[in-house]
């Protein structure tokens, strides 16, 4: 049995592949822990309430919202943040068709994006559009941001003819 | 933030569990059960939940089963949406899963933390109400299975220290005909102004034929999901215009119906109607 009966505990975690050994309050967030305890500030706080997708991480290859996570429970998890990924296709695919402006949501929707195409390389419309209705954009009108990412599914399609 | 300190705990077994709760409680810690936790986080961030201390039980092997064994699907607690929709064994519960929320949300709310939330809608429970259900849940005295209608009023009658751990439902009622229909004030995710649910299945009557009945729960209406006997009543009188049947049955909803920023009362009875009068359509149609 895992327990913590203190207010700090120190807690290991496997952050973009690396082990990052960090002092938390068992009430704090994946998102606090990431950006105040890490220095990992790619991931964004917005509503902290689930509903924007900001602060969205991968555990395990799932996204997952880091503001409805406690850090305590990444311990034993791979955690991916948008620091963790590098010229992936969704990035490159992101800057080519423009699916930014201010980019405060922009973290959010490639960490999402990239585990639907690990998850789904074939994904149907119906599938990409549940997935991203997790995130919000307040700048664009989300078309771009369709089309980066249908761009590298159908890229992946061709690929494998 | 959450502004005040809890103390943190895993067990791997039920049997721990309990018995956490109990030396937590003694303690006057005022311990909870964290499955998904994004109710609990979102609470405690705005000081609408207190608690010195939580007890995770997503460790314990019970809670995050999936299978059919016996003619029966079993479900854990705290498994999560996404999981329980990819394996579609119960595509009433797959389709009223998908609209909970939304896609990244649904990786981390569980089964158990939505049916057991305190958050009124609760939706994930609506189709194990219209189906031979029952619930197991821990507690100091061991575990105990319950048909789930004698157990959910409102919400899920557990007594101190007990927990769900899973959810058990006859294979025969999980390919039944349904529709599962959520009206929201706007968008395509989150919270309903309306969830209507409903099944058709045969029931034998006195004279040994069989009768199709129709069986419906609703989430938004009031601060609770429900079925309502008078309402199935009303919806199955034999006939009488779906028009006629819809009526009777809006005069028949459980109070207080919610009047809020998502919907006043009155606007909610008129999108039921609606929503009512296409459910019955579609179900008498097949
Ligand atoms: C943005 C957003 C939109 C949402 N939209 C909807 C919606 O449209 N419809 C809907 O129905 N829900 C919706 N929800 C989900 C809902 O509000 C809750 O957040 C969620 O269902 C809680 O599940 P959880 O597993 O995270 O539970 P937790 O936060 O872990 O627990 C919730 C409560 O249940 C108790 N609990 C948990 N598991 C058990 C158990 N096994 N036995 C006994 N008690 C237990 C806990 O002690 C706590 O009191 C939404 C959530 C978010 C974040
Ligand atoms: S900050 Fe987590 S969803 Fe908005
Ligand atoms: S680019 Fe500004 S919020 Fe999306």
């Amino acid at each position: 049995m895992y327990s913590s009966n203190s207010k700090n505990l120190n807690i290991s975690l496997s952050i973009n592949d690396e082990e990052r050994s960090v002092v938390v309050r068992p009430a704090n967030t994946l998102l606090s822990v990431i950006r105040e305890g890490l220095g990992l500030t790619g991931t964004k706080p917005g509503c902290y309430n689930g509903d924007c997708g900001a602060c969205t991480v991968d555990v395990d290859g799932v996204p997952i919202k880091s503001c409805l996570m406690l850090a305590v429970e990444g311990v034993g998890k791979k955690i991916t943040t948008i620091e963790g990924l590098r010229n992936t296709p969704v990035q490159k695919s992101f800057v080519e068709h423009f699916a930014f402006q201010c980019g405060y949501c922009t973290p959010g929707f490639i960490i999402n994006c990239n585990a639907l195409i690990q998850k789904h390389p074939n994904a149907k419309d119906e599938i990409i559009e549940e997935w991203l209705e997790s995130n919000i954009c307040r700048c664009t009108g989300y078309k771009e941001i369709e089309e980066a990412i249908k761009s590298v599914i159908t890229a992946k399609s061709e690929e494998q003819l | 933030m959450i502004q005040f300190d809890f103390e943190y705990y895993k067990p791997a077994s039920i049997y721990e569990a309990v018995q956490l709760f109990q030396t937590l409680d003694s303690q006057g810690k005022q311990p909870i059960y964290y499955s998904g936790g994004t109710e609990i986080i979102s609470l405690a961030r705005i000081n609408l939940l207190y608690t010195k201390a939580v007890i995770d039980i997503k460790d314990i092997p019970e809670c995050n089963i999936l299978r059919i064994q016996d003619n029966q699907l079993v479900l854990g607690a705290c498994l999560p949406l996404t999981i329980i929709e990819d394996a579609n064994h119960f595509p009433l519960l797959t389709k009223t899963l998908r609209e909970i929320a939304d896609h990244t949300n649904r990786n981390k709310i569980t089964i158990g933390g939505n049916i057991c939330g305190q958050i009124y809608y609760r939706e994930a429970v609506l189709p194990f109400l219209l189906s031979d259900s029952q619930v197991v849940i821990a507690g100091i005295q061991g575990l105990k299975y319950v048909p789930i209608q004698q157990v959910f009023h409102q919400q899920l009658q557990l007594q101190k220290g007990e927990f769900l751990v899973q959810i058990i439902t006859n294979e025969n009622d999980l390919q039944l005909p349904f529709v599962s229909i959520k009206k929201r004030q706007q968008w395509d995710t989150g919270y309903p102004l309306v969830t209507v649910v409903a099944i058709t299945k045969s029931s034998d009557n006195s004279s040994n034929s069989s009768t199709k009945q129709i069986h419906v729960a609703f989430s938004g209406m009031s601060p609770f999901p429900y079925r309502s006997e008078q309402i199935e009543e009303d919806l199955n009188q034999q006939n009488a215009s779906v028009q006629h049947r819809v009526n009777l049955a809006i005069t028949h909803l459980p109070e207080p119906i919610l009047n809020d920023v998502e919907g006043s009362s009155e606007y909610r009875k008129f999108v039921l109607k609606n929503t009512l009068q296409h459910a019955l359509t579609t179900l008498e149609a097949e």
